[in-house]
C-alpha cells in the first residue's frame, strides 16, 4: 500500500509556492496558484512521483483542489492498480 | 499493427533526409508558398510523422531528446516543414496521451504513416494564448456534438484531414478530432512573413457535427489537461526548430565568409566577421543545451520541463532572430536575395517569437515562476 501521499504533495507545492503554508484542505484554485501550466505540472508531478497514469475520468479540477484531495486521488488510483495485480 | 517496417529515426538520418531532400527545395517550397506532396510522402517514408506515435500504432516511437534533435535538423532546411511536423506532432501527442482506445485505433495508424496530416486548431481572431478568447462553440445534440466557429493561423490547415479542435461547451473549453469534411471551409493564408509554405488557413466549422466519442480528454478544463500538453511539445518542437535555424545560419555564414573575398581578403579573416560567427557557435551550444535539458525532463515526465521548454523557446527563437540577423549581414547585399539561404532564415526566425506563446508571455511566465519560487 502507498504511504501517505500527503507530505510529498506538500512538499511539491511548498517548492512552488513557499511563501505559503498549505494546510491539507485548502483550496489552492481560491488561493489564485493554479493556471493551465501549473495544472499540467500538478499532473506530470502526480503521475511520476506516484507512478499511476491519472485516466481521463480523473482529470478534474476538484481531484487538483487541494492537498486532501490530491491524496485520495493518489489513494484511488494506486489502489486500483493493486487491486487488479492482485486479481490478475 | 506491425512494427516490422518502422524505420529507425535518429538526428544522423534526419540531417541525411534534410540535406538531401529539404535544403536544396526549400527556397522553391517558400516561394510557392506549400510544400509538394511528394516531400511530404519521403518525410512519411522517413518516419518523421510518427515521431510521437508509440511504435506499436505504426509510428517510431522516439524518445523526446531524439525528437529534438530531428525537429531541430528539420528546422535548418526548412522552417514549414518543421512547423507541420510541429503541429502534427502536438495533436498525436494529445491523442497518443489522453486519446481513448477507439481514438487511438482510429487515427494513429494513418497519422503515424503520414496518409493523413493533423492540425492544431486553437487560435481564433480574438483567442491565442488567452484561451478565455475562445468563441468557437461546441453543443450536444444526441449522440453527436455540433462545433461551430472561426479558427485562424492554423498551420496545415490547407492540407490536414484531421483537425483537434478546441471549443467551449457548458463545461468550459474542451477538445474535439474533427476530421476534414464538406462542413470545414478552408480559406488559405498567403503573403505571410514568414514560413510562408506552412499551408496556414483560416477554418471555418459550419455546423459540424461529429460523434459523442470525438472528445480527448475531459470535457471542461481541457486548457490544463490537454491543450496545456499539446503546447508543451509545440513549444519544445519550436525551440528546437530554433536551435536548427541558428544552425543553418553558421553554416551558411562560415561557408560565405570563407569564400568572399573583399580587397583580396577572405571576409572570415575580419574580426567583425569573426565575432558574429562566434556569436552564432555559441547560441547554437548554449540553445541545444536548453533543449536537450528540457526533452530529457519531459523524457522522464518531470514537471519540470515545462519551465525548462519555455526557457529553451524564449531563449532560442531570440536567438534565432539575433543569428538570422547577423547572417544577413555577413552575406551583405547578397544576403538579402533569393540567392542565399538567410534572408528566408530571417524571415522564418521572426515567426520563431510569435508562435507558441510570444517571447513577451514567455517573459511574463518565466517571471512569474521566479517570483513565486522566491521564498523571501
Amino acid at each position: 500500500m502507498t504511504t501517505d501521499p500527503r507530505a510529498e504533495l506538500r512538499s511539491f507545492l511548498g517548492s512552488r509556492f513557499p511563501q505559503v503554508e498549505l494546510t491539507d484542505e485548502e483550496d489552492i484554485f481560491a488561493l489564485g496558484f493554479v493556471n493551465s501550466l501549473f495544472a499540467m505540472e500538478l499532473v506530470l508531478f502526480v503521475e511520476r512521483t506516484f507512478g499511476l497514469e491519472v485516466p481521463n475520468d480523473e482529470l478534474t479540477l476538484d481531484n487538483f483542489r487541494s492537498i486532501k484531495s490530491m491524496s485520495e486521488l493518489v489513494q484511488r488510483q494506486t489502489g486500483q492498480a493493486q487491486s487488479s495485480q492482485a486479481t490478475s | 499493427m506491425t512494427t516490422t517496417s518502422i524505420p529507425t529515426l535518429d538526428r544522423a538520418a534526419a540531417r541525411a533526409f534534410v540535406d538531401a531532400c529539404v535544403v536544396p527545395a526549400a527556397a522553391s517550397f517558400e516561394h510557392d508558398e506549400r510544400i509538394p506532396r511528394s516531400v511530404l510522402a519521403e518525410v512519411a517514408a522517413l518516419g518523421a510523422w510518427g515521431g510521437l506515435v508509440p511504435r506499436d500504432f505504426g509510428g517510431t516511437g522516439l524518445d523526446m531528446p531524439t525528437l529534438g534533435a530531428v525537429h531541430e535538423e528539420f528546422g535548418r532546411g526548412c522552417s514549414s516543414l518543421r512547423s507541420l511536423l510541429t503541429v502534427h506532432s502536438m495533436v498525436t501527442w494529445v491523442i497518443s496521451r489522453r486519446g481513448t482506445a477507439e481514438q487511438r485505433t482510429e487515427w494513429l495508424g494513418p497519422l503515424a504513416s503520414g496518409d493523413m496530416l493533423a492540425s492544431f486548431c486553437l487560435s481564433e481572431e480574438e483567442a491565442g494564448s488567452h484561451t478565455p478568447g475562445i468563441a468557437t462553440t461546441a453543443r450536444r445534440e444526441g449522440d453527436t456534438w455540433v462545433i461551430s466557429g472561426r479558427k485562424k493561423w492554423i498551420t496545415g490547415g490547407q492540407i490536414a484531414g484531421l483537425y483537434l479542435v478546441f471549443a467551449r461547451t457548458d463545461a468550459g473549453i474542451s477538445a474535439f478530432l474533427v476530421p476534414a469534411q464538406p462542413g470545414v471551409a478552408v480559406q488559405p493564408i498567403t503573403g505571410l512573413l514568414g514560413t510562408r509554405a506552412s499551408m496556414a488557413a483560416e477554418l471555418t466549422f459550419n455546423d459540424v457535427r461529429v460523434p459523442a466519442g470525438a472528445m480527448v480528454g475531459p470535457g471542461g478544463f481541457a486548457p490544463g489537461f490537454v491543450l496545456t500538453a499539446g503546447l508543451d511539445i509545440g513549444r519544445y518542437s519550436v525551440a528546437c526548430g530554433s536551435v536548427g535555424i541558428i544552425q543553418g545560419c553558421l553554416e551558411a555564414s562560415a561557408r560565405y565568409a570563407r569564400v568572399r573575398h573583399v580587397g583580396g581578403t577572405p571576409i572570415g579573416d575580419f574580426q567583425l566577421i569573426q565575432a558574429k560567427l562566434a556569436d552564432m557557435v555559441t547560441a547554437a551550444a548554449a540553445g541545444r543545451a536548453l533543449c536537450e535539458r528540457a526533452g530529457r525532463l519531459k523524457e522522464a515526465g518531470d514537471a519540470e520541463t515545462v519551465m525548462a521548454t519555455w526557457i529553451a523557446k524564449y531563449f532560442a527563437s531570440q536567438a534565432a532572430v539575433k543569428a538570422a540577423a547577423d547572417a544577413v549581414q555577413v552575406h551583405g547585399a547578397n544576403g538579402c536575395t533569393d540567392s542565399y539561404p538567410v534572408a528566408r532564415y530571417y524571415r522564418d526566425a521572426k515567426i520563431m517569437e510569435i508562435i507558441e506563446g510570444s517571447s513577451e508571455l514567455q517573459q511574463i511566465t518565466i517571471a512569474d515562476a521566479a517570483y513565486r519560487e522566491d521564498p523571501r
